[in-house]
């Protein structure tokens, strides 16, 4: 050949190559421009709730106390985060609320609130003092002079005030106050625990002193937190997982045998538990926990007899190629001592696939502890169902930070575990 | 363990120290068994104390449901074509969130790998930091991210796809950096003598190496993640999940729906599984037409 016909050659060949490797970068893009328009991105921008966003940002480490006065009866209630479960006994105050005639109560940065008998009064410093007469003819506010800053949404019957150091709505019939703190509110003990408010070294003393149980208790049936039905949550999400997996593994062994070439030579009894296999898994986790919940209802068990149904399927693949891949010699061995064929299995092929069997079952352990959450979220069960309760309330953002980093510890924990057994087990190294 | 060295001076004491380890091993072994046949069924009775429904009492109660979906499917067997032409849609809106987020999953992830593989890092001391990174995304399931993100961006695929491809970046970011460290360096070194920056000789250098690896991992995360676009469906992320989680709300006399989606839903998850796996195959093998 030519020194042109090389050259022409090769050009060609560099020409082929660039066109390729510009067709793929172009396709992705075009795909993705695609997909852009699909999903109505422009469209969900336009609609994301940018103020959603902030609210689940603070409040997942901060929470507020609501003080709230009945302006018919002139009550006053104070309520962590405004619940039932976070309010504070008649007559019984934070440090912040004087409780009186005129209820004082301070915020942040010396802005200061007043419920008076009649008058609300809300002093902001490098603003002025914002008063009103809630009643009958509406809020009768009466700001300082001048333009009314964005802040202050001022209507007849309606003033928001909403600053850095808190929050103040008055309506006609009921005035409040939004104070923010850092933190997860009540995390510990409620504020009917005598041990509320008490710092580390005090509780640990308290229990050096023999109130260990009484301290316990009160934060084991935290209300706010419910620190027992997380704990049997978590508990419940693992419990799926493992029986789910070891369970598979269990029903998945002996249709192993049934589907591997050099064990069953019956091409029949092959192909139907091959083909069993694939069913299983191609049915899919989703529509076996939608069919097994209508059965069992909700719960935990149906979370670990979807997992078993599913992972049956893709164990029996893993496990059949695994039997395939086996050395007759060891076989022909244990054969040769007279043994018969359940110990020919037993002592010939058991020990040269546990390894590979027991490395896919704890990596299908550790898997399932991520999918058991996600099951458990539909079915009904453990923490997924927890933290979809948590998030459809929309409001309770810290108690869902709380189950996310409850969550990811879980699945880490669980993957250094099942590493951790996998070295054991398997490489025969020590701990 | 046991001792497995032992000082024999006759054949008879060979015998019985023999068996003596035997007999020490056997027991141990049998333990073992027992206590976890014992974990087993106490953790079984412990679920089936939980569950709303009992075992047995549901155990009757399994074929129910399919046989009625199964009837009603026979029964409105004429109107199964025109519902399939009506989910079709929500399917390929499925297959598209699972693309997308592998898609973009497997790029991030890539780059992910090349900076937590020793040898090849962009900036080696933060090696440590970008496998922690991927760690992270990888032990956060995919449904916390999506119910966290409908919140803000509201229903649709697009929280979904964003979910699963977090955790498929986590994931890739893994499975690559073991493959990258296989890959020769040779390559690497005599771009660098030539002047070649980082990205040029991640492209040229190692990507050709591992790009039919790189591949084959990929095609294993989409079969994956069109299971996963599914089941986020069903919790309020679109496509064909959320039509079957109506469908089933809809109950008895609408079964014929919920029969069309599972056949749909079935049908493309052993499709894209085969396709995969066929394309797989020719990947590892190297088999050419």
């Amino acid at each position: 050949m030519s020194n042109a016909a090389i050259l022409t050659e090769t050009r060609g060949l560099f020409r082929r190559k660039r066109l390729v490797a510009a067709a793929i970068p172009a396709m992705i893009w075009t795909y993705l421009v695609y997909i852009f328009f699909a999903f109505g991105v422009p469209e969900m921008i336009r609609t994301a709730d940018t103020k959603n966003a902030g609210i689940l940002v603070s409040d997942s480490y901060s929470y507020k106390t609501h003080v709230t006065r009945d302006n018919r009866s002139g009550d006053i209630q104070i309520a962590i985060e405004g619940e039932r479960k976070g309010r504070y006994d008649a007559g019984i105050s934070p440090s912040w609320v004087t409780l009186a005639e005129t209820t004082e109560i301070l915020l942040d940065k010396g802005h200061i609130v007043l419920f008076g008998p009649e008058e609300i009064r809300y002093d902001i410093p490098g603003y002025g003092l914002v008063t009103a007469n809630p009643g009958r003819g509406g809020v009768n506010a009466q700001l300082p002079g001048g333009d009314v800053p964005d802040w202050i949404n001022a209507s007849k019957n309606r003033l928001t005030i909403t600053t850095t150091a808190g929050r103040l709505t008055i309506t006609r019939n009921r005035s409040e106050v939004f104070r923010y703190f850092t933190g997860w509110e009540l995390f510990f003990f409620t504020l009917d625990s005598p041990y509320h408010g008490m710092g580390l070294s005090e509780v640990l003393g308290k229990s050096v002193s023999g109130e260990a149980g009484a301290i316990w208790h009160d934060f084991w049936t935290n209300k706010m937190w419910r620190h027992s039905d997380v704990a049997w949550a978590i508990f419940e999400t693992i419990l799926m997982a493992f029986l789910g997996t070891v369970g598979a593994a269990l029903i998945a062994l002996p249709l192993a045998f049934l589907a591997a070439r050099n064990f069953t030579p019956l091409g029949a009894a092959r192909f139907a538990a091959r083909r069993l296999f694939d069913f299983l898994r191609g049915v899919d986790g989703l529509i076996w926990t939608v069919v097994l919940s209508r059965a069992f209802g909700p719960g935990p068990l149906t979370g670990a007899l979807a997992i078993l149904i599913t992972d049956s399927g893709t164990f029996g693949k893993i496990f059949s190629e695994a039997l395939e891949n086996v050395d007759d010699k060891q076989i022909e061995g244990i054969r040769s001592t007279g043994a018969k064929p359940m110990q020919r299995y037993r002592f010939g092929v058991i020990p040269q696939v546990t390894p590979i069997l027991l490395s896919q079952i704890l990596y299908y352990l550790e898997s399932n502890v991520r999918s058991a959450t996600i099951i458990g979220a539909i079915t009904g069960g453990g923490i997924g169902l927890l933290l979809t309760q948590a998030i459809i309330t929309q409001k309770d953002w810290e108690e869902v930070t709380y189950y996310i980093v409850l969550i990811v510890l879980m699945v880490m924990v669980m993957d250094t575990l099942s590493g951790w057994l996998r070295r054991r087990l398997i490489h025969g190294k020590p701990a | 363990m046991a001792d497995t060295t032992f000082q024999a001076d006759s054949l008879s004491e060979m015998q019985t120290g023999y068996a003596r380890l035997i007999r020490t091993r056997r027991m141990w072994n049998g333990a073992m068994l027992a206590l976890f046949v014992a974990l087993l069924v106490a953790g079984f009775m412990t679920a089936d104390a939980r569950n709303a429904g009992g075992f047995w009492n549901g155990i009757d109660n399994v074929f129910d449901f399919p046989v009625d979906v199964i009837d009603e499917a026979w029964e409105k067997s004429h109107l199964l074509p025109g519902h399939f032409a009506k989910y079709f849609p929500s399917l390929v809106e499925t297959i598209n969130i699972a693309a997308a987020a592998t898609l973009v999953g497997v790029m991030v992830g890539a780059i992910l790998s090349l900076l937590s593989t020793r040898g090849l890092a962009r900036w080696p001391s933060l090696v440590g930091l970008f496998r922690r990174v991927s760690d992270i995304l990888r032990a956060i399931p995919e449904i916390v991210i999506a119910l966290v993100l409908i919140f803000v961006l509201g229903a649709g695929p697009v929280p979904a796809m964003i979910a699963i491809a977090l955790h498929t970046a986590g994931a890739i970011g893994k499975l690559y950096s073991e493959v990258n460290e296989n890959a020769s360096l040779k390559p690497v070194e005599g771009l660098a003598s030539v002047g070649a920056n980082w990205s040029q000789r991640m492209m040229l250098g190692i990507v050709p190496q591992v790009a039919p690896n790189y591949l084959s991992y990929a095609l294993l995360r989409f079969e994956i993640n069109i299971r996963a676009s599914a089941i986020l469906g069903f919790v309020g992320a679109g496509g064909i999940g959320y039509d079957l989680k109506n469908a089933m709300s809809w109950g008895q006399g609408k079964f014929d729906e919920a029969a069309a989606i599972f056949i749909l839903l079935f049908a493309a998850i052993v499709l894209f599984d085969q396709l995969s796996s066929y394309a797989r195959h020719r990947l590892t093998t190297g088999a050419r037409t």
